[in-house]
């Protein structure tokens, strides 16, 4: 069994996508799509990594990087960013509030997989 | 000689026709053709209320009892007539200006808006206009028993005949009376019947004096012979007395609730004033001409007779069975034209200040969640009509049409003259204030229940012999009918004198002992200076008030298109566009006073403070009505209108600048839209091509993937194809294809094209396929999309578990509009403003499935046909309203 990673995202079309690439490759996926009640998921899931839209109904990508790292029992998992908008700021501010990694959509698929794997140490 | 069964048929023949004059009356009006409803000579004639079946029958009675003391209930009106231009001038401008309803209205917003005075002034009202309407009633039951017993037989049940009259009566005023609720409280249908009726009680009493004259006696020359001969000649003038009841009748002239309704509240135009000035007068001389002829004949052929039905049993005594019809008839017209204007002036002021006060308060959610007020106030109308002819009824039922019925005319006419010296004082003097006139009233009432209409009732009643003779427990000075041991008055004249001494003295104590709140003094001025004040002064501070609530108020009160109208035209006048204008205390007052046609001052001006909150008046806005700042006032009044100016370009300045901030925060935003719009599909494309690339895939998930790729490349597409639309509309390089066509089809191609289905719920279209038949000419296609787009945003976005769309079509303005309103929670204000901007897409992307481009095309579109579309709040839902082009 290979390590969890939750994939937090609302278009139904590329959590479909990454789901199948990533289990694929041998990892264990959940999906979330709600912003609000992605800090529940967290806890529930404990995953080893993150994969977090920034426009998501109900919250922010951001706000839910805050909280995750606001919170002893979440600060440490690693979290890679996605954004549909890949402007200069939205990069400056995923860096600020501690993001692992940021990708812009759209993402070649092996980066992905490649960007995951290092965030986890390897595997 | 007349079959009972004929007078019955008669009778009902001539109500027939009363109700074809008042529909037709009702039709003219309506559909714009009753410009001859303003002749003043309609307006003349509909102030013969005023003689009613007691003069009509009873004149006779009275010059056969008292001889020429008759005249006076005459001279006193055309006192009041003649010398309109001091009192009836100033009572009808006031009246316009402020909108007032009714006897009742007229002294709660004089004094504050007071709705205790206007309950008080209401009871008054009713006390004293019940036994009238008895009166009325009696005297229908009388003349047709007189026929009766011409024929032979008794009337079988003189309550059952004055109970359907009062059930006819009642049918007849709620049908014509509270048709609809008029902004101005007018009712053209029963003026015009009543103007009808007032010529037939004309005629008939001139057909009876020229028969008597000319038929029985020999000419003027004899009759003078047989009035010199007769004891009518032998009474002479007891200056008291008369001077009295000129007095009376002048006061009541101008304080009875049906005299106000048709003298104020019918008066479409002070012109008619003038012309009634000299008009009515001639009416009332021509009615009064052959009194005593018919008097005195009566009494030398019929010694027995009963004189007040003289009129009828003299032409009847002769065999003249047509003409004794005709006065039949013309005593009919006075009885029922009275209180029908009775009950509807009575029934107007018992809702205003008595129900809908009531109602109000029961329903604590306020004036703006309190459902469809429309539908109440026509409700209590009608029970309040019902209720007034069931009382009169009642009294006459219970005073078993006795005789002394014949003196409550008088009786009466000095209960509501007790509202005179509030009134009077109300339209000369500043100083008199809310206590005064409640002190007034309230003591005068009682003085004249006291000493005249208790009595009245005889034995039976309160006032046993003892209590007249000797007064309650013995206290010689308190004796009803001798106050202060001053003995001698004749019973009437005493309790006028006495009531009316006692009813200004407290008036003009109580108003100089009291301090009047800031809203009597506006309102003081207001009515004092009418003639002055034609810019009248302000009544509310700038609130808080919430513009939408105000509009949702507005609606249920006058209807959905006058309130759009009005608040239209006030967002024009300030300069904004839409249905929402800023609510200054101009506008507010105008609101209030437009409200207060339907629903009188007092609760009007509750119901908008209910949403405003907060007092109203300000300390500067009473500097603006002291007489001291009159003056300075004057002077400014320039600057002011310069500086409305200013206001007004400072406030089109301030909504450029908040639009043109949330626009450049759009624009900013656009890159960023944009990227995302085009960036979120292009992922799923590029991560399943490469999926795909790879190969080894089940064929079934191959479809799957490239099902996905053709979806998003579509969407891709639809996105493009929307912003070159809406860039080519915006550059105006589109060309219209115009062609003829019917917005029922326009709007079947719509419905049919538009999904309708989101998440398994179904949007239910409600439509009016009567009103939709209109032919177009213009590019339908386009129009088509517009309504594609609004319905497809009603079934994305409406948020109700049942979503419902109402398309209707509407005409306002010359203009033809359809509206689609949906069930949900609608747009909040705020976001009211930028709906039409591109991708100002309210809620999140997943609902969406659009790039927020749809409304912007919509309104390029309209644009572009010389039609519009623009939100209309306070709808419930969502609700847009697209504007036809011509």
């Amino acid at each position: 069994m290979g390590k969890q990673v939750l994939l937090i995202e609302d278009e139904p079309n590329i959590i479909e996508a990454i789901s199948f690439i990533l289990s694929r490759d041998g990892w264990s996926v959940a999906t979330h799509a709600n912003g609000e009640t992605a800090m529940d998921a967290v806890h529930r899931h404990a995953p080893d990594a993150l994969v977090l839209d920034v426009m998501l109904p109900g919250r922010s990508g951001y706000d839910i990087l805050q909280d995750l790292r606001a919170n002893p029992a979440t600060a440490d998992i690693p979290v890679l960013m996605l954004t549909a908008r890949g402007q200069k700021k939205d990069r400056e501010v995923a860096d600020r509030l501690g993001a692992t990694r940021f990708m812009t959509k759209p993402f070649s698929n092996a980066e992905v997989l490649t960007v995951l794997r290092e965030i986890t140490g390897g595997g | 000689m007349v079959g009972f069964n004929l007078l019955i048929f008669v009778s009902l023949a001539y109500v027939g026709f009363l109700f074809l004059v008042a529909f037709w009356g009702d039709r003219q009006a309506r559909t714009g053709h009753g410009g001859w409803l303003r002749a003043p000579i309609i307006y003349t004639l509909s102030l013969s209320i005023y003689c009613t079946a007691w003069t009509f029958y009873g004149a006779v009675g009275y010059a056969a009892r008292s001889g020429l003391e008759f005249v006076t209930i005459y001279l006193g009106p055309t006192l009041v007539m003649v010398g309109w231009w001091w009192v009836l001038r100033k009572l009808v401008r006031i009246g316009r200006a402020q909108r007032i309803t009714s006897i009742a209205d007229l002294i709660s917003s004089r004094y504050g808006k007071s709705n205790l005075l206007g309950v008080l002034v209401t009871l008054l009202a009713v006390i004293g206009t019940t036994p009238y309407i008895a009166l009325q009633l009696q005297s229908v039951v009388l003349s047709f028993s007189v026929f009766a017993q011409q024929g032979g037989e008794g009337l079988a049940d003189p309550e059952a005949t004055a109970f359907w009259v009062a059930v006819g009566l009642a049918a007849f005023t709620v049908l014509f009376g509270t048709r609809n609720l008029d902004a101005n409280e007018r009712h053209h249908g029963v003026v015009t019947a009543i103007a009808v009726e007032a010529v037939v009680k004309l005629v008939a009493l001139l057909a009876v004096g020229i028969f008597v004259v000319w038929g029985v006696s020999g000419g003027p020359a004899d009759i003078v012979r047989t009035i010199e001969a007769s004891p009518i000649d032998r009474w002479d003038l007891q200056g008291p007395r008369w001077a009295t009841m000129i007095f009376l009748s002048a006061a009541a002239f101008l304080t009875l609730p049906r005299m106000f309704q048709v003298l104020v509240v019918e008066n479409v135009d002070e012109k008619q004033l003038a012309t009634a000035s000299w008009a009515f007068p001639f009416y009332m001389f021509l009615m009064s001409l052959f009194v005593v002829p018919i008097a005195v004949v009566g009494l030398e052929i019929l010694p027995d007779g009963n004189p007040d039905l003289f009129v009828l049993t003299v032409p009847l005594h002769f065999e003249q069975g047509g003409l004794a019809m005709l006065t039949f008839l013309g005593g009919f017209s006075s009885a029922t034209s009275m209180v029908i204007v009775a009950a509807i002036a009575l029934s107007t002021m018992v809702s205003n200040h008595i129900v809908m006060p009531i109602w109000l308060s029961a329903r604590s959610g306020g004036a703006a969640m309190s459902g469809d007020v429309r539908q109440v106030v026509l409700l209590s109308r009608r029970m309040s009509i019902a209720g007034v002819l069931g009382l009169g009824w009642l009294y006459y039922h219970l005073s078993g049409g006795s005789e002394a019925l014949a003196s409550i005319g008088l009786i009466s006419f000095a209960g509501v003259a007790q509202v005179l010296p509030s009134m009077i004082g109300g339209l000369f003097w500043r100083g008199a204030t809310r206590v005064g006139a409640a002190l007034g009233l309230t003591v005068g009432f009682a003085v004249w229940a006291y000493a005249l209409f208790l009595p009245s009732f005889g034995d039976a009643g309160m006032m046993t012999a003892r209590v007249l003779a000797e007064g309650p427990w013995g206290i010689g000075w308190l004796r009803p009918q001798a106050f202060f041991g001053v003995e001698g008055m004749d019973p009437v004249v005493h309790a006028i004198f006495w009531s009316m001494v006692l009813n200004t003295g407290c008036f003009v104590l109580g108003s100089l002992l009291s301090f009047p709140r800031p809203i009597e003094r506006l309102q003081g001025a207001q009515f004092v200076n009418v003639f002055e004040h034609s810019r009248t002064a302000q009544g509310w501070t700038r609130g808080n008030a919430e513009s939408e609530d105000l509009l949702v108020m507005a609606q249920r009160i006058m209807g959905a298109s006058q309130a759009q109208a009005l608040f239209q035209e006030e967002s024009a006048r300030q300069g904004k566009d839409g249905y929402l204008p800023d609510t200054t205390p101009d506008f507010l007052r105008i609101l209030e006073r437009e409200l207060s046609g339907s629903v009188g001052a007092a609760t009007a001006h509750a119901m908008v403070g209910q949403i405003v909150g907060g007092a109203a008046v300000s300390v500067d806005d009473l500097m603006a009505v002291a007489d001291e700042t009159q003056q300075i006032l004057e002077y400014s009044s320039q600057l002011e209108a310069k500086s409305e100016e200013l206001a007004r370009t400072a406030r089109q300045l301030q909504e450029a600048n908040e639009k043109l901030t949330s626009l450049s925060i759009q624009k900013d935003a656009f890159l960023s839209q944009i990227s995302h719009e085009l960036r979120t599909p292009m992922t799923s494309i590029r991560a399943f091509s490469e999926i795909l690339k790879e190969g080894e895939m089940a064929v079934e998930d191959t479809r799957k993937y490239s099902g996905i790729i053709q979806d998003e490349a579509i969407r891709l597409t639809r996105l493009l194809d929307d912003l070159l639309d809406l860039s080519v509309l915006e550059a105006g390089q589109v060309t219209l294809n115009v062609q003829s066509g019917n917005l029922t089809d326009v709007l079947d191609r719509a419905v049919s094209a538009a999904s309708t289905v989101r998440d398994g719920r179904p949007l239910s279209i409600k439509r009016t396929p009567s009103r939709e038949d209109v032919a177009l000419r213009t590019d339908t296609d386009r129009l088509a999309q517009v309504f594609i787009n609004l319905i497809a945003n009603a079934s994305k976005y409406c948020d109700s578990a049942k979503p419902r769309l109402a398309i209707s079509v509407v005409e306002q303005g010359g203009r033809r509009h359809v509206d689609f309103v949906d069930n949900g929670t609608g747009i909040p204000p705020e976001s009211q403003v930028v709906i039409f901007e591109k991708f100002s897409r309210l809620s999140d992307q997943q609902k969406a499935g659009g790039a927020g481009l749809g409304l912007a095309i919509c309104r390029e579109i309209m644009s572009k046909l010389g039609g519009g579309i623009t939100y209309l709040p306070g709808q419930g839902g969502a609700a847009f309203r697209v504007t036809l082009p011509l």
